[in-house]
């Protein structure tokens, strides 16, 4: 059962061979068995999931519901959650009940998904390991040793292990697509404004995007009916009509053209990594679609860029946190300044720190011209070498990550190397495009994630794309040992 | 004094009259028990956006019209980052670079009775912050964040005052126009309408601007001109004994009619302003501009004009008279339904009516003689039934009883003496009764005829027409 995809079981629920009670009771006996050597959840939700499950059966008793009701799925522990707690990875939210819902896991919710609990990620988001947790590093179940990626590694991490079959992840510079390479599984990050923020707790705001995780191309398209649309809570959400996007599966990639970017097959892209995804391109042009080399000049500013952007945005979106109406406060503070500093300084880990101090330094009186205005014409160049390419191609393929899983801790102390893992995905999150990973091979037994990016709200011809080379590759099938079957 | 130029500009910030917060949907109802109109936006919680209020953009762009400034097609929200415990995210959200107006001007009367055009530098929308509560919290602080997120109009001005009075006069003008515009009460007790005073010194005749300080926080237009005289007296002092002016911030001691220092310029704030990445830029279109410029009523100045014109007032009277849009309809309804006796109205709105209000401390929205009741009044008045004297006694009868004019005078039988046999006999006894002065008058000692005529009104308690008693009387007294 739990090697089940999405879309099979639903159609097992809708044939009535299992039960959503049933299926709840065996992931949650999964998650109790196998998480311990993962930690993947910060917080396993089993008597609400159990209650959710019995409404989903009933409902579809009825002969009501969709797809989607009486799936079990997992959430990030960003979305906040009415009367569960959201910590965010953090110490200062780990007192944090919310009490009110997301709009990504209201509209799940209202789709009949059953919550499984909430995973584990970098403390805020920040990171590409899932280390920076006050919960505790997130283990990659291909390797122990490893990391998942980040920071949303305790949704891939579960997803790979079998924990559950879907999961919620958010993407600010390749969090969703990063770790979903690292762990084998599937996650698509849409376009900007395509999924509310609404209650998704903020990093960089101009850049943090919701999006489905995965173990299949249709799976995410499922997810993804039930997560896009407009909603008037979010200003930045973008009055565009969601499409079937299952409808449009079936479209194939014949004809396609899809452009490689001669500057992610560059220096730092390891040569396992190279490999696979010239494999993958093989296996595109074998099915039909043209492919052609593109250059995207700006690429190599684009790390630097985002490096200003995302620690500004933070800088300020983290004042909230000053111990005053919720989170963490310190003990006997003395006053107003005590309290701030050590609320601050006990609730926000290491990486947190460095990023605010860094945003706050980017945008002070003297710095904000040759740092952060800069950053936002950089940011503009970035968005026109995409626009240019997409005039000449529908696609662009290239590696998620330039090397596989990385052992835990090796990058903990060396800040820069952590952060150019996320070469490839940053400059999708600075132009606002939508972009998925998916499983293309493997490199000394670890998954390789296979990135591909597409233009403004073609989120539907990504997919296609993705479940045209799924049906030919078992990829996205594999699981890790003493996971799977 | 004379050597010192004083520089003076404007920082008001004028609630908007919204139902609901800049950008959230909690009430901005004043009063209520704390913290009950505070949702989880308004309270900073992690994960919640804002969004932007249509009717304040609607109110902002009122304003912006009604001084001829310009609307930006496009303007900017942004943070401004400090640390206060009432303030909930840790910054406000504002608007920095691009305001949403700019570019205006407000004319103000002088003194002596010309003009002065005032530049409006621009006006911008943001967020309240909450309220700290001192007392009652021993050696802690409370929080009430009811106010966190109402909507402001920030105006600021260009440094073109010259003198105490010029800034009350501009900050008054500021204050009829929003309560003309509707969109705000400016109820200064309760905090919706707060001025910041810039003020400089430069010697006479320069052309740069000297070190100027902030006072904040001004509730009152009489503490307002205080902290600007006390302000420049203190500079003055400063420069002449061969000091400098600091700059800083400084706050209003109303209670001991001083300025204090509040916060140097070294430990002002860097608030790191940068557009907010949760709100798209505010794009207004030509349509909405019109829509709005639509809904505009007669300004102050041109119903200034227009009652001059119309009614035949004096600039005075008609100043006077506009000052609130309250007042210009009370007195246009009175002067429209007395049959346009312009002047007659004017006269007794500015003087009977306003003097009982003041006495009473009332508005005129409440006041206990409607607009109607008073024209009752001055009609009576006008076709001769009363004289200007016994109407005072029954417009006091009007204000106590709540009763019309009619009503009054007959009840009390105060219908004007009109008949003139009736008079000549009240004229006959009141010679008869004093023939010493009859004597010396007739003798000579013209001034007796303000006795005579006193002693006749005394007779008939008033009620005979007074131009009538002269013409008979001096008749009589001839013989």
């Amino acid at each position: 059962m739990h090697e089940m995809t999405v879309a099979e079981l639903s159609a097992a629920l809708a044939a009535g061979r299992i039960s959503s009670e049933e299926l709840t009771r065996a992931f949650l006996e999964r998650i109790e068995r196998l998480d311990p050597g993962l930690n993947s959840f910060i917080t396993v939700t089993a008597e609400g999931a159990l209650e959710q499950a019995r409404a989903a059966d009933r409902r579809r008793a009825r002969g009501e519901g969709g797809p989607l009701t009486g799936v079990p799925v997992a959430h990030k522990d960003i979305f906040c959650t009415l009367g569960v707690r959201t910590s965010c990875g953090s110490r200062m939210l780990d007192n944090f009940v919310a009490p009110y819902e997301s709009a990504v896991t209201e509209r799940l919710a209202g789709a009949g998904m059953v919550t499984l609990g909430k995973t584990n990620m970098d403390e805020f988001a920040m990171g590409s390991s899932s280390e920076t947790s006050h919960y505790g590093p997130v283990r990659n179940p291909w390797n122990p040793d490893t990391v998942p990626g980040g920071s949303s590694g305790g949704s891939a991490s579960a997803l790979a292990a079998r924990l559950a079959p879907a999961a919620t992840g958010t993407d600010t510079g390749g969090s969703i697509r990063q770790p979903a390479a690292l762990c084998g599984v599937c996650g698509l990050k849409p376009t900007y404004g395509r999924v509310s923020r609404y209650g998704m707790i903020a990093f960089a705001s101009s850049l943090d995007q919701g999006g489905p995780m995965a173990r299949s191309a249709e799976d995410l398209a499922l997810l993804l009916q039930a997560m896009a649309g407009f909603d008037p809570r979010d200003s930045t959400s973008v009055e565009e009509p969601v499409p079937d996007y299952a409808g449009e599966l079936d479209a194939g990639v014949e004809g396609l053209r899809i452009g490689l970017p001669r500057e992610y097959f560059a220096e730092g892209l390891d040569a396992g990594v190279a490999r696979a995804v010239e494999e993958a391109v093989a296996q595109f042009r074998r099915l039909g679609a043209e492919v052609r080399e593109i250059g995207l000049p700006n690429t190599r500013l684009a790390v630097p860029a985002y490096y200003v952007i995302a620690p500004a945005e933070c800088s300020s979106n983290l004042s909230r946190y000053d111990g005053v109406r919720f989170g963490h406060r310190c003990a006997d503070p003395t006053d107003i300044d005590d309290l701030y500093k050590r609320s601050r300084g006990e609730g926000f880990g290491a990486e947190v720190k460095r990023r605010i101090l860094v945003g706050t330094y980017a945008l002070s009186a003297g710095y904000y011209d040759a740092y952060y205005r800069k950053a936002q014409q950089v940011r503009r160049l970035i968005r026109d070498d995409f626009r240019r390419a997409f005039g000449e191609v529908d696609l662009i393929v290239g590696p998620t990550s330039p090397s596989t899983a990385f052992r835990l801790g090796e990058r903990l102390d060396d800040p820069v190397t952590m952060y150019l893992s996320d070469i490839y995905t940053i400059a999708v999150n600075l132009a606002g495009l939508p972009a998925l990973s998916i499983p293309c091979g493997f490199v000394d037994g670890l998954p390789v994630g296979l990135h591909v990016i597409g233009d403004y709200f073609r989120e539907g011809r990504l997919l296609a794309a993705a479940h045209r080379y799924q049906r030919e590759t078992d990829w996205h099938r594999r699981a890790p040992a003493g996971f799977g079957g | 004094m004379s050597d010192w130029e004083v520089v003076i500009g404007l920082e008001i910030h004028a609630q908007l009259a919204t139902r609901s917060k800049i950008f959230s949907g909690a009430s901005t109802a004043y009063g209520a028990a704390p913290n009950t109109q505070a949702c989880a936006v308004d309270l900073g919680l992690p994960g919640v956006l804002p969004v932007l209020n249509a009717e304040a953009v609607r109110m902002a762009v009122k304003f912006g019209l009604a001084v001829e400034a310009q609307i930006a097609p496009r303007s900017v929200f942004a943070r401004k980052n400090y640390f206060y415990p009432d303030l909930p995210k840790g910054y406000q959200i504002s608007q920095y670079e691009l305001p949403v107006v700019a570019h205006g001007h407000l004319n103000i009367d002088l003194e002596d009775g010309g003009t002065k055009r005032v530049g409006i530098t621009r006006a911008h929308l943001e967020e309240d912050a909450g309220k700290s509560l001192h007392e009652d919290y021993h050696g802690m602080t409370g929080i009430d964040l009811n106010r966190a997120g109402v909507p402001l109009l920030e105006i600021v001005s260009e440094p073109d005052l010259r003198s105490a009075r010029e800034a009350v006069a501009y900050a008054k003008k500021i204050h009829a126009l929003v309560r003309y515009l509707e969109i705000c009460d400016g109820n200064m007790q309760e905090g919706s309408f707060r001025c910041d005073v810039n003020v400089s010194l430069r010697p006479r005749g320069a052309s740069g601007y000297g070190t100027r300080t902030e006072t904040k926080n001004l509730n009152s237009f009489r503490f307002l001109e205080r902290a600007v005289l006390y302000e420049v007296e203190r500079q003055r002092e400063v420069l002449e004994s061969g000091g400098r002016v600091v700059q800083e911030t400084r706050l209003y001691d109303s209670a001991r009619n001083e300025t204090r220092s509040m916060r140097g310029k070294e430990e002002a704030h860097d608030y790191r302003y940068f557009p907010d990445p949760d709100l798209l830029p505010l794009e207004i279109d030509a349509g909405f501009v019109e829509s709005v410029r639509a809904t505009l009523p007669e300004l102050p100045d041109a119903k200034r004009l227009r009652f001059e014109d119309q009614y035949g007032l004096s600039p005075y009277d008609a100043s006077v008279l506009t000052a609130t849009r309250e007042l210009a309809d009370y007195y246009e309804a009175a002067a429209a339904a007395c049959g346009g006796e312009g002047k007659l109205a004017a006269n007794w709105v500015m003087g009977e009516l306003a003097g009982a209000l003041n006495k009473a401390g009332l508005d005129i929205t409440a006041s206990p003689v409607s607009a109607e009741r008073l024209a009752g009044l001055l009609r009576r008045i006008a076709d001769g039934t009363i004289s200007g004297k016994i109407a005072k006694q029954v417009f006091e009868a009007m204000w106590e009883g709540g009763e019309e004019a009619d009503r009054v005078i007959e009840a009390r039988g105060l219908r004007q003496i009109t008949d003139t046999a009736a008079i000549e006999t009240i004229i006959d006894r009141v010679l008869a009764d004093n023939p010493t002065q009859l004597e010396q008058y007739r003798a000579g000692k013209d001034k007796l005829f303000g006795f005579f005529v006193g002693q006749v009104m005394k007779a008939c308690q008033g009620k005979a027409n007074p131009a009538q008693v002269n013409e008979l009387l001096k008749r009589k007294l001839a013989g």
